[in-house]
């Protein structure tokens, strides 16, 4: 199994628009939506039959046992976190946001009276349609788990590497946690860039990134004739650093259109459609160049 | 007053929003959570910036005092030490910086060393207070650089516009914590709508008051105010799609300092969040 991860550094760019056509045009018999802060790969790649589904447990949180506590303080002096806090009835008080479930609490309280206790921090689905699987996953909100939800969904292809060729992944926007655990393991990264001067900005922070991994890259522009100076400037960017430019897609507002009816843009003719195709058959000869 | 300004998906304006906000008003604060992707600099161009660097705490070990007794290992949960070859090795993209190991460890032979993960820059534009967090590409959670960012702002006379990452994790719910106002920017696609509906959850958990911006707007339909309609949320601002509004924003300028007749969009949210809060 070939693993090809779709990634941004900026939000908005068209990460799961493009993946989603990838995946149409591909027949993928694996794919998942690793953005599990903000998945929306469902929307447009319609599932008909109802998935398996798990929790997700997270790291352990803190909980303090009142009658146990003597008030000695060493639990809240101790958190690096700021989790623990005195409440107006004078009794601690743990914030179970702020926690991240190190254990040090527990481990310095002299009563036993902080306990670590398993946490459900999001919901994993795996969608089988006979010839494909997808894997999903949604965060609970402000969970500080991404990048370990993130792993678990990419694990859940791993049953069926036999049977897959090409597994597509759609990435989540940034460079921290989520990214780094969704680049490991992968065979290379698509990078959608946008061409404005965030876009040019943040397409060069995501490339640090994939290198610090050695991870192969390849680069795209999406609505590429939005700024035609920028784009120019992200291909002669490409061309000094060396790293490989697959292509250009037009802005269209048939894309939006397609999007709102749940649609990739190659379910309907558009250009933006017909431009994807190209770049696509050209992702997939230098994958397997590789 | 502190106005955080978010949304679920990213790409929907909310650099854009909060860099005009902040424009508009004389001695203004913004502040750039983003820091995985900071792009408010770009706009602001900021001068007379001072840098300070962020660091964490991770472990160091003394190879001599450890007896292989494995109870950092143990200890942590992060998995950031490793017990191999009879050598104790740290993972420190891994570590969360709890102090734990060195807590356990019976020889004291584990210390804690600096990391530098980023930086903070402060500077000003045109009388705007511009800060500004950078993660190190390659680090793994850029939460101490937001915390480092919030504790600069201290005088609560001003205005501070809060430009969060997207999403609704850690770094949202740490951007917005101390925020007195929530705006949540959304553009018309239903994935736009999915995530405005994840990130509207998460400040009603906060107890935050809100409002809607819906960005991009144009002829077509538009999920994102069907959904504000349908379940009652208040919209606060339309702004129009507009060609000239993409170039001058995709070039780095500022609408309002471009273009002024646009200063009566951004004055009016501003002065109906400060009605609202009266």
């Amino acid at each position: 199994m070939k693993q090809l991860l779709i990634l941004s550094g900026k939000g908005g760019t068209g990460k799961t628009t493009i993946a989603g056509a990838f995946i149409r045009l591909l027949k993928a018999q694996g794919y998942a939506d690793c953005d599990v802060d903000a998945p929306n790969l469902h929307l447009i790649l319609k599932q008909i039959n109802e998935p398996e589904t798990k929790n997700y447990f997270g790291l352990a949180k803190a909980s303090i046992d009142i009658s146990k506590c003597l008030k000695c303080d060493l639990c809240r002096k101790r958190c690096r976190f700021g989790a623990i806090s005195i409440n107006e009835s004078d009794n601690y008080d743990i914030d179970l946001n702020a926690c991240e479930g190190c254990g040090v609490c527990a481990y310095v309280c002299p009563v036993q009276a902080i306990t670590l206790n398993d946490y459900v921090d999001g919901k994993l689905e795996l969608f089988k349609d006979g010839g494909s699987v997808f894997s999903t996953a949604q965060l609970k909100m402000g969970s500080g788990t991404s990048g370990m939800l993130v792993s678990e969904v990419k694990k859940q292809l791993t049953p069926f590497k036999d049977e897959i060729d090409i597994a597509i992944i759609d990435g989540s926007p940034g460079i921290g946690c989520p990214v780094i655990a969704s680049i490991s393991g992968v065979d290379m990264v698509l990078i959608v860039a946008e061409p404005s001067l965030s876009g040019l900005s943040d397409m060069k922070r995501i490339i640090k990134t994939a290198h610090k991994f050695e991870t192969p890259i390849a680069v795209i522009v999406n609505r590429f004739d939005s700024n035609l100076e920028i784009t120019k400037m992200i291909e002669k960017y490409c061309q000094e650093e060396g790293i490989t430019f697959l292509g250009k897609i037009p802005y269209d507002q048939e894309v939006i259109e397609a999007v709102n009816d749940g649609l990739t843009i190659v379910d309907v003719d558009c250009l933006a459609g017909r431009e994807v195709k190209k770049v696509y058959l050209k992702t997939i000869e230098f994958l397997y160049s590789l | 007053m502190k106005i955080a300004v978010l949304s679920g998906k990213g790409g929907t304006g909310k650099t854009f929003v909060a860099v005009n906000l902040a424009s508009i008003i004389a001695k203004s604060v913004y502040l750039d959570c983003d820091v995985e992707e900071p792009n408010g600099h770009l706009f602001f161009k900021p001068q007379d910036i001072t840098e300070e660097e962020v660091k964490v705490r991770v472990p160091y070990v003394h190879p001599a005092l450890c007896d292989g007794s494995r109870k950092c290992v143990d200890f942590c949960r992060f998995n950031a030490l490793a017990y191999v070859n009879n050598k104790l090795m740290v993972f420190e993209e891994l570590c969360h910086s709890c102090g734990g190991c060195s807590l356990v460890c019976p020889n004291k032979a584990i210390k804690e060393k600096d990391k530098t993960i980023g930086v903070v820059r402060d500077g000003t534009s045109e009388g705007v207070r511009v800060i500004s967090g950078f993660l190190n590409p390659g680090e793994v959670s850029g939460i101490p650089i937001v915390k480092r960012i919030l504790e600069k702002v201290e005088v609560e006379k001003e205005m501070v516009f809060i430009d969060c990452p997207p999403g609704s994790a850690c770094m949202v719910m740490e951007s917005i914590k101390d925020a007195d106002y929530c705006l949540l920017v959304a553009e018309p696609t239903i994935f736009g709508v999915h995530n405005l509906a994840m990130v509207q959850e998460l400040v009603k958990v906060f107890h935050k008051p809100f409002s809607i911006i819906l960005n991009k707007v144009n002829d077509e339909k538009n999920p994102a105010k069907t959904y504000c309609l349908e379940q009652k949320l208040p919209i606060i601002a339309e702004i129009s799609y507009k060609e000239e509004i993409g170039k001058i924003s995709s070039n780095g300028y500022i609408l309002v300092r471009e273009k002024p007749e646009y200063k009566s969009l951004f004055i009016d949210i501003t002065a109906k969040i400060l009605k609202e809060l009266e």
